[in-house]
């Protein structure tokens, strides 16, 4: 597989010095692998981490600015950071009014940052933790990790960075966190597998004609593969899983979401068949985002994300954001 | 009786095996997992030789208390903390002797992965690392051949199981006919210690 590195072993720091150049708003720390607000502490402002394995861009670092997370931490591909980074970030970022890690639910994740939480409070910061886990594929019970958080982390950074952004105390912020999360539901398909810069070559095998039904952003393998199906069938599956275990009666924001191989010219066309199923199912639409935001390196597919919000969750959805990855009303 | 340098050529033994079989771990992590496994505790076992070589504490409980440490602030993932509270949980239950005795270190183990399984949530027979470390440590008290012995069928065992914590637990049935890679590197490390047996031997 031809990819556009040096060597694996140095893609994330790589990632970083170009992001640095990129963005000179951010901090970005190369060696401890931080990137943060360069305005970051704000006097009185809640703030916001988040992290997870690298290969997800703009997920995190690129939801790092006014209006969405304060800093942000990468790890090695696919694999969760350490707490060293975390702590460094919570020190960076807290302003004396405490700091919420938003933590997407991968058994990785949920360690390192419940290890860093503690860490964190010994130095005398105040840490609320959220965890993301929307993905509907996976059955929740005490069989599995539970439910991975996916697209849903991007709502939750938007909706509860806006609050953080109007000073909203640290425990507000946790509740908007945490009403985003249960309010929200995600399906993923994959249609072709991704290729790790370490391992070199696709991380399962896919054939021609057959897709990945419930696929995670991590390359790991989904549910139930079938033959390969059309737009419109993908929608009403995915649509189908999500409306199988909600029944939203307020408007949804909606998040079609391409996995990182997957032109938006195929994107916006599945929107229109996410649409049409929703139409049919009465589901009323506030407001939507077609792109690549939660990826998986070079998969192809989708995942669609729904949340159930009211008047005051969109218009923290609705609020200016700048950030790299997301930027609207500035 | 084991002490410091034991522990120490301990780990560099565990760093040297992690290294001969990085790309096997990798392939094992690949269909049931995301495909790091090996290049993840490389860096890990890495950085532990390097910081030992540095700092050499005199103590076992030393030694294990730093390369956990060490494990904790390198890997990431879901190993990255299993790994590093294995290692520091088992040299805290050390303290500070000197010297101990293997039934000492077998019981230090034992505290070891009951922090694991604290920590994981996981269970025997959930098809993970803990499938190859509880059956080491009963096996323990008859010496770390045996312990290896019965750390390496508990990884070949995982292979019929469905995996019900971490990565591998979504696929659920799908899961079934692998062998997990993290009971795997658990048994390397277990095999660690009659490598470094073998060589003082020599």
């Amino acid at each position: 597989m031809k990819m556009l590195i040096n060597v694996p072993e140095t893609v994330v720091a790589d990632a970083l010095r170009g992001m640095a150049a990129a963005h000179p708003e951010l901090t970005v720390d190369i060696e401890n692998r931080v990137i943060v607000r360069r305005d970051a502490p704000v006097a009185g402002k809640v703030g916001l981490v988040s992290g997870g394995g690298s290969g997800h861009e703009p997920l995190h670092g690129g939801f790092v600015g006014p209006g969405m997370l304060s800093a942000a931490c990468p790890g090695e591909v696919f694999t969760s950071p350490v707490p060293d980074q975390m702590v460094r970030a919570a020190a960076a970022v807290d302003s004396g009014a405490g700091v919420l890690f938003i933590v997407k639910n991968y058994t990785g994740d949920v360690l390192n940052f419940d290890m860093a939480a503690e860490l964190a409070e010994d130095e005398g910061i105040q840490v609320a933790k959220v965890l993301v886990n929307d993905d509907v594929a996976v059955t929740d019970s005490l069989y599995t990790a539970g439910r991975r958080g996916t697209g849903a982390t991007l709502f939750v950074e938007k909706i509860a960075g806006a609050a953080a952004d109007e000073g909203q105390p640290l425990e507000r912020v946790e509740a908007v966190a945490r009403q985003v999360n249960e309010n929200s539901r995600s399906f993923g398909v994959a249609l072709s597998a991704c290729t790790t810069p370490a391992k070199g070559s696709p991380t399962f095998d896919l054939p021609a004609g057959e897709l990945e039904l419930g696929i995670g952003i991590h390359g790991e393998p989904g549910r139930e593969r079938r033959s390969m199906m059309t737009s419109r069938e993908i929608a009403d599956f995915a649509v189908g899983a999500i409306l199988d275990d909600i029944s939203p009666r307020n408007p949804v924001l909606v998040l079609v979401n391409g996995l990182g191989a997957t032109p938006l010219l195929e994107l916006y066309g599945f929107n229109a068949e996410v649409q049409r199923v929703l139409a049919e199912r009465g589901v009323p639409v506030a407001r939507t985002l077609v792109g690549n935001y939660v990826t998986s390196l070079d998969m192809s597919g989708t995942s669609v994300t729904l949340c159930q919000i009211d008047e005051e969750l969109l218009r923290l959805w609705d609020a200016p954001v700048k950030t790299p990855g997301l930027r609207w009303g500035i | 009786m084991l002490d410091a340098d034991f522990f120490r050529r301990w780990m560099t033994a565990t760093a040297a095996s992690v290294e001969r079989e990085a790309e096997r771990l990798t392939a094992l992590d690949s269909p049931i997992g995301d495909a790091d496994h090996g290049s993840n505790l490389r860096r890990g076992f890495t950085a532990v030789t390097a910081t030992l070589e540095k700092e050499a504490p005199d103590t076992p409980g030393g030694v294990l208390t730093l390369a956990g440490r060490q494990l904790i602030s390198t890997v990431g993932g879901a190993s990255g903390p299993l790994y590093g509270t294995l290692l520091r949980r088992t040299g805290k239950a050390l303290g500070d002797a000197a010297e101990v005795s293997e039934e000492q270190f077998a019981q230090a183990l034992r505290a070891g992965v009951d922090a694991v399984m604290t920590l994981g949530g996981a269970a025997p027979g959930d098809k993970t690392m803990i499938d190859a470390l509880v059956p080491a440590v009963d096996a323990l008290a008859d010496g770390f051949a045996a312990a290896r012995a019965a750390a390496e069928a508990g990884a070949e065992a995982t292979t019929p199981l469905q995996a019900r914590k971490g990565r591998a637990s979504y696929l659920g049935e799908r899961s079934i006919g692998h062998q997990d890679p993290g009971a795997t590197s658990a048994s390397l490390l277990i095999a660690g210690l009659v490598e470094v047996t073998e060589a003082a031997g020599e």
